[in-house]
């Protein structure tokens, strides 16, 4: 894994609205990813944890600051993004499969080659990936055939088959059980042992950051700005029995500690 | 209720309208000048056929050509307002006001520019089958999902990719299903614009025959409108379920 810095944020604040209306969403924050790590965010609700993903793909532009991509500012090389939300949002039209393809349909360069391998190569790179999620018996399944945790399982293969730079995950087992949750973050962590991609993944879950990620960061409350940033270094591939290894519940208590005191500057403000 | 029970249900739910209808007017002895028997009109119907059906396949064809140039520019309108929300904003108002004009108060105004005869009547259908189209396709393509947008757009999909690729898809069952009300409204236009100003169609001859008090031969015409009504209905409900059946199977 190389040290390089990936993604850099450098006093990357966000304020949406304007005059009387406006509200501070991001505090100047300066981040820098590594290439291949897997990066969490956690804090509370309204922190500005969707804003710094948007910022990254680029659905948003920042108010301040600057963000770098590979030592460029972003924009000046397009960056491969692959996104991933709660809800799995696969279109009812398509199979599985031609879901799971869409994105090499539009990003460069697989889209100049799509009409021609769609039923070949694409195909089969699609196969290997839902196969990898343990999806290959409903690759040709409508969407609404699936359950939430294999529409996830979709969602995820969506998000990768462009091989992106980044990968982006914002919330997406928020709205499984906690059996299909521990599942799929099984698959994720072998998909990222396998892919080595960089991820960011948003989560309300703190034993889902702990167990995922290899660093975390926290964030304060609405205006965001990250309190604390920490590596963590179980071994991988971690097995689901870490979640009750007493370093893990350590970590995970440690976290929720920094979010339910953290001080909230609005309030201090004030007084 | 059992399912063939329910397959038939609306069958014998017409069958039994007719009956009523025909047993009230025996017993209750109304006269044929106020509401004459299915039977009787079904004779009418008969009897002049061959006077009833040019004037048929008249409204028949204002009916279609009216529609199909509606559905072409209620789809290139409904595409351009749902997928900008400049658009969207600017033409809605203007849009919906254009929609609360009664079509009747058009027709003198066509006739005006146009001369009386078919092709107030094709405008007539046209006009008034725009609306409902435009608001179904600009509504499919305006509510695409937000997260699905930001998937869009972090793969820096250009406008008419997400367009082609969402948009366009996700809009069709709502496209299909204006189809079924827009080509019953396009009959009432046609029918309104030749009842007012045109020496042909069924809404003339049905005209026509009141004003000589044939009655049997008004709700013959009326039979005639309904069966075509009901048959296009008919066509477009089997088109929608063959284009965009995933939407109706969805649970
Ligand atoms: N388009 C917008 N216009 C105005 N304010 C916005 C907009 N988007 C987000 N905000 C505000 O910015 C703040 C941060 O939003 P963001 O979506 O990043 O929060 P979050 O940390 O992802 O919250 P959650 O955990 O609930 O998803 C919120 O307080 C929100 O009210
Ligand atoms: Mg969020």
């Amino acid at each position: 894994m190389s040290m390089a810095r990936f993604v850099e944020l450098e006093n990357v604040g966000v304020t949406f609205g304007q005059g009387p209306e406006q509200t501070e969403a991001l505090q100047p924050t300066s981040l820098t990813v590594e290439r291949g790590d897997f990066l969490a965010f956690v804090g509370p609700s309204g922190c500005g944890k969707s804003t710094i993903l948007k910022l990254v793909s680029e659905l948003l532009r920042p108010t301040t600051g600057n963000i770098f991509f590979g030592g460029r500012e972003l924009g000046a090389k397009p960056v491969r993004v692959g996104m991933a939300f709660q809800s799995a949002s696969l279109l009812p039209w398509m199979s599985v499969r031609d879901n799971v393809m869409l994105p090499l349909k539009i990003v460069p360069p697989f889209k100049s080659g799509f009409r021609s391998k769609k039923n070949g190569e694409y195909r089969d790179r699609a196969d290997a990936l839902l196969a990898q999620v343990g999806l290959e018996d409903f690759a040709d399944k409508s969407p609404w055939q699936l359950s939430g945790g294999m529409m996830q399982r979709a969602n995820l293969c969506r998000a990768l088959i462009h091989d992106p730079d980044i990968l982006l995950l914002d919330e997406p087992f928020g709205a499984l059980d906690q059996f299909t949750r521990e599942e799929l973050w099984q698959t994720l962590q072998d998909l990222w042992i396998d892919r080595k991609s960089t991820v960011m993944l948003v989560t309300h879950d703190l034993r889902e950051a702990a167990y995922l990620a290899n660093r975390i960061c926290v964030m304060s409350p609405r205006p965001g700005r990250i309190i604390d940033d920490r590596q963590v270094s179980f071994a991988r591939p971690r097995p689901i029995d870490l979640t009750f290894d007493p370093d893990f519940v350590t970590l995970v208590q440690d976290l929720r500690g920094l979010i339910v005191h953290a001080p909230n500057v609005k309030k201090v403000d004030a007084t | 209720m059992k399912p063939t029970m329910r397959k038939f249900a609306p069958t014998i739910l017409i069958i039994g309208v007719f009956v009523f209808w025909e047993l009230f007017c025996l017993l209750a002895g109304i006269s044929e000048l106020v509401l004459p028997r299915p039977t009787r009109i079904l004779a009418a119907f008969f009897e002049y056929a061959p006077a009833i059906m040019p004037h048929a396949w008249q409204t028949l064809y204002t009916t279609l050509v009216g529609f199909s140039f509606g559905v072409m520019i209620g789809l290139s309108l409904g595409v351009l307002i749902g997928s900008s929300k400049l658009a969207y904003d600017t033409a809605y108002p203007l849009l919906v006001g254009i929609s609360s004009i009664p079509k009747v108060a058009v027709v003198p105004i066509l006739v005006l520019w146009f001369g009386a005869g078919t092709v107030p009547a094709i405008l007539t259908a046209m006009i008034i089958c725009i609306f409902p189209i435009v608001v179904n396709v600009s509504t499919g393509i305006a509510t695409v999902e937000p997260e699905l947008e930001d998937v869009m757009r972090s793969l820096k999909a250009k406008r008419w990719e997400m367009l082609w690729n969402v948009g366009l898809p996700r809009s069709m069952p709502y496209f299909f299903a204006s189809l079924k009300v827009a080509i019953t409204l396009s009959f009432v236009g046609s029918v309104i614009a030749e009842t007012v100003a045109s020496n042909k169609g069924v809404g003339n001859m049905m005209l026509i025959a009141s004003s000589s008090f044939n009655v049997p031969l008004v709700f013959a015409g009326l039979m005639i409108l309904a069966v075509m009504g009901i048959t296009l209905y008919a066509i477009f409900s089997v088109v929608e379920r063959r284009m965009v059946g995933w939407a109706l199977r969805k649970q």
